[in-house]
Parts: C-alpha cells; sequence; structure tokens
C-alpha cells in the first residue's frame, strides 16, 4: 500500500488545510530547530574556534583517519570471522545428524541471547586471564561481534536455504546428487542470492557495533574522534561528535543502499527460485535489514518473512 | 560460584537498573515511534521529510554515540539536566538517549507493518468519509499494530539488551557496569558472567513468548 492512498487527491479546502498544514509544521520543526540553535549559541557552540581543528589536515590525519582506521580494521576482520562462523554454525544446523544440529543450535541461540557489550566485556577480561598479559581490546571487539553477528547470520543461512522451494532438492536427489552434492551445488547457489541483502545489513548492524570498542578503550573512530580529539582541542566536543556522527551515517547509510539495491535486483533476477530472506529478530516485515545493536534477540518463532 | 553468591546482590542491584531503563524506554519509544510513523505518512511533505530524516540519521548512528553525545554533550556541556543528583540524571539521560534511538526502529517496524494493510482498507475508510488521522487511528494503524507484534517484541528485546550499553552514557549503575566493576577485583569470572546473561534471559524470553503469542492471537485473518 503506497502512502498516498491514505489521503485523497485534496479539493480546494483540502488544499487550503494542507498549506495551513504545511505552514504550521514549518514553524514547529524551524521552532524546533531554531531552539536548538539558541541552546548551542548560548554555550558558544558556534564560535570558529572549536570548529577551527577540523579545517586542519593535522586533526585528520592524526585523530579521525586512524580512528576510522581502526573501526574499518575491527570491522572487516568481524566481518569475514562472522561470515565463517554463520557459515559454518548455519550448515551445522541443517546437518542431518542430530549430534551436529543440537549443539550448533545451542551455541547460536545463547550467543544471540547475550548482550553484546556483556559479552566484548567478557573476552576483554577472560583474554589476559587465558592468554598472559597484552592488549586483548582489539581481540575483545572482534571475538564478540564474530560470536553475535556469526549467530545471527547463521540464522539466515538457515532460513535462506530452507527458502529454496523443495522441489529444487528433490530433483536434485532425483537425478542422483548425494547430499553434499545437493547443498553444494543445488541448494546453497540459489539460497546465497537470497540471503544477500540480509547479510548486508546485518553488515551494517555489525559496523555500527564495533563503537561499543569505544567503552573498552579499543582505538577505534568513536575514541579518537569523540574522546581522545575533545581533549586535545578543548571544547570541540560538539563539533567532533557531529563531525564523526556525520562519518559513521554516511559508512552505514552506503552499505545500507546496497542492501537495498541488492533487493531489488534478487527480486528482478530469476537465477533463484527462492524469495529474499529477513534477518532474525529484525523489525522488518518484507523488507530486510537490520536493526542495530540490536539486530536480534530470542526470536520464538520465525520472522515474518 | 563463591564469587557469584558473593557479588549477586550488587549485581542485582545493577540488573534492577537495567529492568528500570527498559521499562521507561519501552514506553517512551514506542509512544514517540507511533508519532514518529504519523509524521512519515502524512499529507504535509514538511513533517515526512522531518521523520525520515530523523529516523535515517538515528538508525545508522551506533548507540554508543548516541548515549555518549546525550551524556557528554547535551547534559554536560549544553546543560539538559534532568535532575541535580549526578546518578538519577545520568539515569534519565541513558533513558532519553536510549528512547530517542529505539524510537527509530519502532518507526521502522510500525511503517513495515502499514505496508501490510490492503489497499482497499484505506480505500474504504476515504470512501466513508473519514479524515486522515481518523483513519489512521481507526483503520490503519490497530491493523498494522496486530501485524508487527512480533517485530515490535524484537525491537524491544534488543531495547532490553542494549541497556548495557548505558556504560557510555555515564551511568555506571547498571549490571554491565557492575560486572566490569567485579572484574576488575576478580577477574574474569564464569559464574558470575553466566549469572548475568540468565537474567537477561529471563528477562527476553517471556518477552519474545508474549509477543510471538500475541501476535498469533491478534493476527488478521485475510
Amino acid at each position: 500500500m503506497s502512502t498516498t492512498v491514505l489521503f485523497d487527491a485534496p479539493g480546494p479546502r483540502g488544499r487550503v488545510r494542507n498549506s495551513a498544514l504545511t505552514v504550521v509544521s514549518v514553524i514547529v520543526v524551524g521552532a524546533a530547530l531554531y531552539g536548538v540553535y539558541l541552546g548551542f549559541d548560548a554555550k558558544d557552540q558556534f564560535e570558529g574556534k572549536i570548529w577551527q581543528p577540523f579545517l586542519m589536515w593535522e586533526t585528520w590525519d592524526f585523530y579521525i583517519i586512524p580512528g576510522l582506521i581502526g573501526t574499518l580494521q575491527a570491522a572487516a576482520v568481524a566481518a569475514v570471522l562472522a561470515l565463517a562462523f554463520g557459515a559454518i554454525f548455519g550448515l551445522a544446523r541443517l546437518s542431518d545428524h542430530a549430534w551436529i544440529r543440537i549443539p550448533a543450535g545451542v551455541v547460536v541461540e545463547v550467543f544471540r541471547a547475550i548482550p553484546l557489550l556483556l559479552l566484548i566485556f567478557f573476552i576483554f577480561y577472560l583474554a589476559p586471564a587465558v592468554l598472559g598479559g597484552g592488549d586483548y581490546a582489539f581481540m575483545a571487539v572482534v571475538v564478540g561481534l564474530m560470536l553475535y553477528n556469526g549467530s545471527v547470520l547463521a540464522e539466515v543461512v538457515r532460513a535462506g536455504v530452507h527458502a529454496v522451494p523443495k522441489g529444487q532438492s528433490e530433483a536434485a536427489y532425483a537425478v542422483g546428487m548425494r547430499k553434499n552434492q545437493v547443498m553444494r551445488l543445488v541448494l546453497l547457489p540459489q539460497a546465497v542470492t537470497a540471503m544477500m541483502p540480509a547479510i548486508v545489513s546485518q553488515l551494517v548492524v555489525l559496523l555500527k557495533d564495533t563503537a561499543l570498542g569505544y567503552i573498552i578503550a579499543y582505538v577505534d573512530l568513536l575514541n579518537t574522534g569523540f574522546k581522545i580529539l575533545p581533549a586535545r582541542f578543548f571544547g570541540s566536543l560538539i563539533p567532533a561528535a557531529i563531525v564523526i556522527g556525520i562519518i559513521y551515517v554516511a559508512l552505514n547509510m552506503a552499505l545500507s543502499f546496497l542492501a537495498t539495491w541488492l533487493e531489488r535486483r534478487s527480486r528482478r533476477s530469476r537465477k533463484t527460485a527462492a524469495a529474499p530472506v529477513v534477518a532474525p529478530g529484525s523489525a522488518e516485515v518484507g523488507v530486510a535489514a537490520g536493526q542495530g545493536t540490536e539486530g536480534g534477540g530470542v526470536a520464538p518463532d520465525r520472522p515474518v518473512e | 560460584m563463591d564469587e557469584l553468591i558473593k557479588y549477586a546482590p550488587d549485581l542485582g542491584i545493577g540488573f534492577l537498573e537495567n529492568v528500570k531503563l527498559s521499562l521507561v524506554a519501552a514506553v517512551v519509544s514506542l509512544i514517540l515511534g507511533t508519532v514518529l510513523v504519523a509524521m512519515r505518512l502524512s499529507p504535509t511533505p514538511v513533517l515526512r521529510v522531518a521523520g525520515t530524516v530523523y529516523v535515517n540519521v538515528v538508525r545508522n548512528t551506533p548507540l554508543t554515540l548516541v548515549l555518549a553525545f546525550s551524556a557528554l554533550g547535551l547534559s554536560d556541556q549544553l546543560g539538559l539536566v534532568f535532575s541535580q543528583t549526578p546518578l538519577t540524571n545520568s539515569f534519565w539521560v541513558v533513558a532519553m538517549g536510549l528512547s530517542l534511538y529505539t524510537a527509530a526502529f519502532v518507526c521502522e517496524a510500525l511503517r513495515a507493518g502499514v505496508n501490510t494493510v490492503p489497499m482497499g482498507q484505506a480505500e474504504a475508510a476515504r470512501a466513508i468519509g473519514l479524515t486522515f488521522m481518523q483513519s489512521l487511528r481507526m483503520i490503519i494503524l490497530p491493523q498494522a499494530f496486530r501485524t508487527v507484534v512480533a517485530p515490535l517484541g524484537s525491537v524491544m528485546i534488543a531495547m532490553i539488551k542494549n541497556t548495557t550499553v548505558a556504560t557510555a552514557g555515564g551511568f555506571l549503575a547498571d549490571a554491565a557496569a557492575t560486572m566490569k566493576e567485579v572484574f576488575d577485583t576478580t577477574g574474569a569470572s564464569i559464574p558470575i558472567f553466566l549469572g548475568i546473561v540468565l537474567a537477561f534471559m529471563a528477562l527476553t524470553m517471556p518477552v519474545g513468548f508474549f509477543t510471538g503469542w500475541l501476535s498469533r492471537r491478534l493476527a488478521v485473518v485475510r
């Protein structure tokens, strides 16, 4: 249902009313923005002095770019590991052998239910005890992200394979393929296409969650941009928040657009018989997109597909 | 095991703060999310744009940044103070940040629900002369809410798990911060970790089962 069905093409009175509403809402939104502006101005947040650092190359060179690299590094390593984890455990959950299927199911369900920050804290404190001294911030962030997002991806893989119509595997078995061949040659290639949007939106969640590293002092964008930089340039806290906020939003929106594009493409293409799957616990109905630190939860029944 | 028993009271108090945060954020974010979805569907372009911008910006910002900005920026720098007691103040700052963040996801879930309401429903509402607000209130949203009970449950579960990020907003009394403090003295303790995880599961699983049951009960037969 398109949103325009909610209201008629307005007649003369409707147009007057809509214009009046537009004026009122412009005033309300404008007043809210102006209020924020006044609040910022009263605290001298628009002084050139505190915005100055962001015009200097050193600020970017010393603080923002190294932080961004830290964020992207953690996200990239965690993404690769999470994809591997998701593939292995997703397929293990589809196994015909109960002794593989059940433990894999337990692992996936448990790691999906643990608040990610608690998991990161636990790894951060456990690692020195097991592996000896050192800085484990990177490892804690990466392993935490891998376990959590990997578990969500495992569910995506399972949903993707289930989304391939039954006739496909029946036909494959009928021509004499083995279990392994059916999975490898028939089910997975089609499932991957259906899973793509859900995987990409889960990667957005993963990228966003690297910011949790801030709390255990991992050197990421939030840390260099929001903790170290304002300490160096006194008073630049709010400009710093705005600048790194824009960077995060731009990165994530670029990935989200990729997900939307992939979804539209897979809906058009006829390479797969499977409908696109939705990340488990995602807030979306029918439209795949992850939702945040926060991607999943204990979804009691299968997500709406 | 001894460690868990020894620190259980402290951790329990911390966990209670997470429960309180969840309750506040659940109520505020559901209300705010409904307002946002009404804005995004409204005939007024300005409100539509404002709602869309808000949802897209907030949804793509890490919660850690939202909370850290609420505490250090809005509260410390710009003087947004809820209470003179620092701990109470930081509780409300975190509750505000978490609600503002979750509201964007509630809005997205509801909008997806609105999209499942058949076109004929809105057309019929218009045909019998209901205004935009009337058709939204009496026809569209009641059906939309019913279809998204389960996704809203997932949003709420995610929100409950997100209360642990309160540390980033300077609220150091919750379960995650307490656990960190205890780990500072005892080192990583598996019983303590499992204890807190089980407490969170005891909170999230009923929400999941309840919303799952509710969504089956309320499902609109089409």
